[in-house]
């Protein structure tokens, strides 16, 4: 029976392997500082939990050779089957991995948050005052990606170029179905969902040419909804705007934005010299379309109806119409930024 | 004019002549081999009179055995059909780069993929495990049947219904283009106009159904109908998961149908739960369909869990290590499962706290389930461990598992998770755990049930080739994977540009024709062992030197499993009935009170089966009539009050006598 796990450690080798010489396996060997603090978690979880795998593995292996049937050498106890001890330790041992690793997991999830501003733009290099990030609007539609710079009233489809050593926010939503905005070069991935806006806060470290997709399915175009990817120095960033403004195909308005919503497959990369500035928000609210109501304002009447039903049921019937009245003027106004409040 | 439109709009819905897939050639090719196949055997049943046996023994049974082997039987075929898939995925992927765009069209793959998933987790991996565990359990505590044996009948049934569904999508039709879980707004009215979605939603609440009744039915008959003497602490530990399992199918599938319930909803009468528009959010469907999904993975794992505990006692001739640590592990694995659905969409957004606290749930679950590792490893450790099949496969788990395990607490680190996400690691981890824990917990088990089932042995030569196959066949399967994954490699790729990672996806088709090799040899040792069935055979009932109280009765066991019900003063029963030497009953046997077999139990699921077929179709008409239909068997059939009868004294004593005289000839 022994040789089948000699061959199956050979069959791992390899995992381990690919491992250790990343020959292309990017998500190891990213060049941003997110992505490349997630690959260190991977790691440092790996070596906790080979602690215990590794004598398993060979525990294994070596009873199952040891106590076979034919080795009447061996020891035989048949009514053997407790030992407080013994018990102790196959609890307790797995609980201070965990206990550890649990604490890893406590405080990188807080510190990678994507929701969170970066605090350095890697390993020991704090931000510069004077940095301030980037905005990317990035919307999936079926199946392109649409990448608006608010900033620099620029829009792209199936290409995403950010400066080398700046932050990048990025503000992501979609037009109709689920997708995952993910860049393994810059880091990991957050859901692209309609009606909703996620975020993510990296950035891209080395100058880079690499790709970014979709990392959820989301229909017929799902394999091809890939973008071309470039982290560039900061000059060069700031050539390319005003290339895309001065070269770029008009205007990415509300009726060419309708066009280029309906579903396409391999997209080529297309550049919008400028972008109406409510777009995004309207994408977002899903009124895009002339004469549909924003879902937050729709969100913000149906609370303010309620209310007011509320009070008229509720309230006494003398005070009513000043609770009314009251209610009317206390109706808070949907926040302009709807990411989450850090 | 108008008029017949209307007319056939009712009787035919959105059902035409469009729906037979009759321009792809793979399908057709498939039919064909369907039809002829169906044909074949409608002919040899017909031929041999074999109708009326079927009809009697077997599908109005409510014998619990017989419906256990009928689940197991169904998980059979069905894992056929899963099988196929995966390797049309397989091929697909070895073969789509560059300029080449492999054989199947997104529109057809992405069916294929999610066909896949459905079939493997619903109809392959939940009928093998409550096949088992409906066999097993009612011998193990002692009982003569489930608790209500009308019942299981009807879940088998309903179960198949869904199943059938789901293969009628492959030549009616079309099945989902969803990924195995649907998540709206991809399931949507919108962006899934056509009944692929349809047959998803509803062949799983038709088998939904089923599971839940089954599930009902197994932890009263655990709860209520114990032999004598075995309180909770003395029942063998595949009954404990079996009873954990069960508690979980009860809580979590009224989860799943509630939100079935919904997307069906939205998309037939345009309720907006799950929608973009008038207050819609499509994450709490995702939400909704991980609180049961991952008490699901518990559900097909737990019972696995179980037969690796009942095997390696009996192989290692010992008792179990920390049997008391096995059960308070296997209830915690219970519990914890309902507090970490979470971790499968760390990606969706949420903030930091709530993703840690699923996290840390999620790496807490690995506590007792490595206690578990350690326990059967302790149970080896001054054993005498004799390497019959069942103890192979467990030891080929242990290795196996363990690694699934280690990435699955990978990918429980948030921050690890944002970039191994729906990525072919992903991937290659929860086939780690569902091929290496519960598809070879249910070849240990098939191996070492098969004898009590039968009444003779599995052929081990041929069980041993696909025992190898299998054990080697899955990491060059699903090592590429792992490392793609590393690679930012996504799942459900239809279609791949860069050519540099064409090579692994080759050696991973080869893992897979290994293991299609292994399921060859699987279905070899089946015939071969059917055809020497005589030179296998097991008269003593106990071919293993058994532990447990199924060991006690003959193989297969009669009817009534126990002529007198047994007493029990220890865990494993059997054992220690043996120790103290027990000797059988020969004489006083009385009669012996048994359910009868019910006609409703495939009636009344055969009428649900055509209902769901017309609210797939939209075809009003029916749906009515069979809802009639339906309600009014299930009256009728409650005023049936001669469900039971009584096996004569006599007829006892001549089955006892029958195996008194086997069992002096084997000696």
């Amino acid at each position: 029976m022994i040789p089948k796990t000699l061959r199956r450690g050979v069959f791992l080798a390899p995992l381990v392997a690919a491992l250790l010489s990343g020959c292309n396996t990017v998500v190891m060997n990213p060049t941003g500082d997110i992505a490349k603090q997630e690959a260190n978690l991977i790691i440092v979880s790996v070596i906790l939990m080979l602690l215990i795998i590794v004598p398993v593995f060979i525990l294994i292996i070596w009873f199952a050779r040891k106590y076979r049937a034919s080795n009447t050498e061996a020891a035989y106890e048949p009514d053997w089957d407790h030992s407080t001890k013994l018990e102790l330790v196959i609890w307790g041992a797995p609980l201070l991995i965990i206990i550890v690793l649990g604490l890893v997991t406590w405080i990188s999830t807080h510190k990678l948050d994507p929701y969170r501003p970066l605090d350095r733009l890697a390993e020991g290099r704090p931000i510069p005052a004077a940095t301030k990030p980037l905005v990317v609007q990035a919307v999936a539609l079926d199946w392109k990606w649409l990448f608006i710079y608010p900033e620099q009233g620029i829009a792209t489809v199936n290409e995403l170029v950010v400066p080398v050593d700046v932050p990048v926010r990025f503000k992501i939503s979609a037009t109709s179905v689920m997708n995952a905005f993910y860049v393994p070069e810059l880091a990991g991935m957050i859901y692209a969902m309609p009606g909703m806006e996620t975020a993510l806060n990296a950035v891209q470290n080395k100058p880079v040419q690499s790709v970014g997709f979709s990392a959820n399915y989301s229909g017929a175009g799902y394999s091809d909804m890939r973008f071309g990817y470039r982290g560039v120095p900061q000059g060069d960033f700031d050539a390319w705007v005003q290339s895309v403004k001065a070269t770029g195909g008009g205007k990415l308005d509300r009726a060419n934005y309708l066009t280029l919503e309906k579903p396409s497959i391999k997209e080529p990369v297309r550049r919008y010299a400028a972008v109406d500035d409510d777009l995004y928000y309207r994408i977002l609210n899903r009124c895009v379309t002339d004469g549909v109501v924003c879902q937050d304002k729709m969100m913000n009447d149906d609370a303010k109806k309620a209310r007011e039903m509320a009070m008229v049921r509720y309230a006494p019937q003398q005070a009513a119409t000043t609770r009314l009245a009251q209610a009317n003027g206390e109706v808070c106004t949907t926040p302009n930024d709807p990411v989450k409040k850090k | 004019m108008h008029e017949q439109f209307d007319l056939a709009k009712l009787i035919f819905g959105r059902l035409s002549w469009e729906a037979i897939p009759y321009h792809e050639p793979i399908l057709i090719g498939t039919f064909i081999m369907v039809a002829l196949g169906g044909i074949a055997m409608l002919a040899v049943l017909t031929k041999f009179k074999l109708w009326g046996y079927l009809w009697n023994e077997w599908f109005t049974s409510i014998d619990h055995k017989k419906i256990g082997i009928m689940y197991m039987v169904l998980g059979l075929v069905m894992f056929l059909r899963g099988f196929a898939d995966a390797l049309m995925m397989r091929a697909q992927q070895a073969f789509s780069f560059g300029d080449s765009q492999g054989f199947l069209p997104p529109h057809h793959y992405d069916q294929v993929f999610t066909a896949h998933g459905v079939i493997m987790i619903f109809f392959v991996a939940m009928p093998f495990v409550t096949g088992l565990m409906n066999y097993v359990v009612p011998l193990q505590i002692g009982a003569r049947d489930v608790a209500f044996p009308f019942l299981n009948n009807f879940s088998f049934w309903m179960t198949t219904a869904g199943a059938i569904l789901v293969m009628a999508s492959l030549f009616v039709g079309e099945f989902a283009r969803t990924g195995w879980l649907a998540f709206p707004p991809l399931s949507g009215i919108l962006a899934s106009p056509d009944v692929g979605v349809d047959y998803y939603i509803w062949s799983l609440q038709v088998a939904g159904v089923g599971t839940l009744l089954s599930g009902v039915n197994l932890v009263v008959t655990i709860i209520k109908m114990r032999a004598p003497g075995m309180d909770l602490m003395k029942m063998p530990v595949f009954t404990w998961t079996a009873l954990c399992t069960n508690i979980l199918i009860v809580m979590a599938f009224p989860i799943l149908t509630a939100t079935l319930a919904m997307l069906g909803l939205d998309r037939l009468f345009d309720t907006h739960f799950f929608t973009n528009e008038l207050g819609g959010n499509a994450m709490m469907y995702v939400n909704l369909i991980w609180i049961w999904g991952h008490p699901e993975v518990y559900i097909l794992v737990l019972p696995a869990f179980g037969i690796y505990s009942e095997v390696v006692a009996t192989f290692c001739n010992k008792r179990l290590f920390g049997y008391t640590s096995m059960v308070y592990a296997t209830v915690v694995i219970m519990v914890l499962s309902y507090l970490v659905w979470l971790h499968h969409f760390f990606t969706m957004g949420s903030g930091a706290s709530v993703n840690s606290f699923f996290g840390i749930t999620t790496m807490i679950i690995s506590i007792p389930t490595g206690a578990k590792i350690f326990n059967w490893l302790f149970t080896m450790y001054k054993g005498r461990i004799r390497y019959e099949l069942p103890m192979m496969w467990t030891v080929s788990f242990m290795l196996t598992f363990i690694i699934g395990g280690m990435t699955g607490v990978m990918l429980a680190v948030p921050g690890a998770d944002f970039v191994l996400h729906n990525s072919l690691f992903l991937i290659a981890h929860f086939h780690n755990v569902i091929i290496g824990g519960v598809l070879f917990g249910l070849f240990a088990g098939v191996n070492y049930w098969w004898p009590k089932m039968f009444g003779f042995r599995l052929d081990r030569k041929w069980g041993v080739y696909s025992f190898w196959l299998w054990s080697i066949g899955f990491w060059v399967a699903f090592t590429p994977p792992y490392i793609l994954g590393f690679m930012g490699v996504t799942r459900r790729m239809s279609h791949f540009d860069d050519p540099s990672i064409h090579y692994l996806f080759q050696i991973s088709l080869v893992g897979t024709l290994m293991i299609a090799a292994g399921i060859g040899c699987l279905l070899m040792q089946i015939a071969v062992s059917i055809i020497n069935r005589k030179a296998l055979a097991d008269v003593t009932g106990d071919p293993w030197n058994g532990r447990t109280l199924e060991w006690s009765t003959s193989s297969p066991p009669p009817d009534y499993n126990f002529a007198f019900t047994p007493v029990v003063h220890d865990n494993d029963t059997w054992a220690d009935m043996k120790k103290s030497g027990y000797r059988r009953p020969l004489k006083d046997f009385v009669a012996i009170h048994m359910p009868k077999n019910t006609w409703a139990g495939p009636v009344i699921p055969g009428i649900t089966f055509v209902m769901a077929f017309g609210i797939i179709w939209h075809m009003w008409l029916l749906v009515g009539v069979t809802f009639v239909a339906m309600l009014a068997v299930a009256i009728y059939h409650t005023f049936d009050y001669k469900r039971d009868f009584y096996i004569p004294a006599d007829e006892v004593t001549r089955t006892e006598e029958e195996r008194t005289r086997m069992l002096e000839a084997h000696v």
